[in-house]
């Protein structure tokens, strides 16, 4: 993935970027329980980790996730709108793939989180009665329905 | 663009702290 442009370009605009090599930095796997490549962990300007995946993933897919990643960031320091912005464009972005659901879930709860109004909630239900039927974040979504 | 990776993860975290970037911390076994 990371030859590929955009993600490049994205990555060095977005991230600080750090690389670990099983054979020259075991420490490292050790340090931060990585058990398989490849590993990717996203972690908060404060260090605190906030995303990981492991496995390869094609180009949209993985871009998906880095995007995910930086909204749970945002969500996790409080910063509700820029949360809800994040997922909301993952959730209508039709490259997002399988994190588009999750992302849906998550526009429902950050905005719900910024305002306090639960019909955010109750909106986020009723968009998943249409869209992402059969995942899983429907199904926890499920709960908020009027 | 090529990827500017930090090898030094102290370096990184002081670098993430000073400019509010997230890290990226990307764990490989494939050449370098």
């Amino acid at each position: 993935m990371y030859p590929d442009p955009q993600v490049a370009n994205f990555i060095t605009e977005s991230f600080v970027p750090y690389r670990a090599h099983v054979k020259e930095q075991p420490e490292a796997f050790e340090r931060f329980d990585v058990q398989w490549t490849p590993t990717v962990a996203i972690r908060d300007a404060a260090g605190t980790e906030r995303h990981r995946f492991e496995g390869y993933l094609p180009v949209p897919d993985f871009m998906a996730q880095l995007r995910l990643g930086l909204a749970h960031a945002a969500r996790l320091r409080g910063d509700w709108a820029d949360a809800e912005r994040r997922y909301r464009e993952l959730a209508e972005d039709s490259s997002a793939g399988e994190v588009a659901p999750e992302a849906l879930y998550w526009t429902g709860v950050s905005k719900y989180k910024g305002t306090g109004d639960p019909s955010a909630l109750a909106e986020t239900a009723g968009n998943f009665k249409t869209r992402f039927t059969d995942s899983p974040w429907a199904k926890k979504a499920s709960v908020w329905a009027q | 663009m090529e990827i500017q990776w930090q090898r030094d993860i102290e370096a990184a975290q002081r670098e993430a702290s000073q400019t509010g970037k997230p890290l990226l911390l990307d764990f490989t076994a494939a050449p370098l």
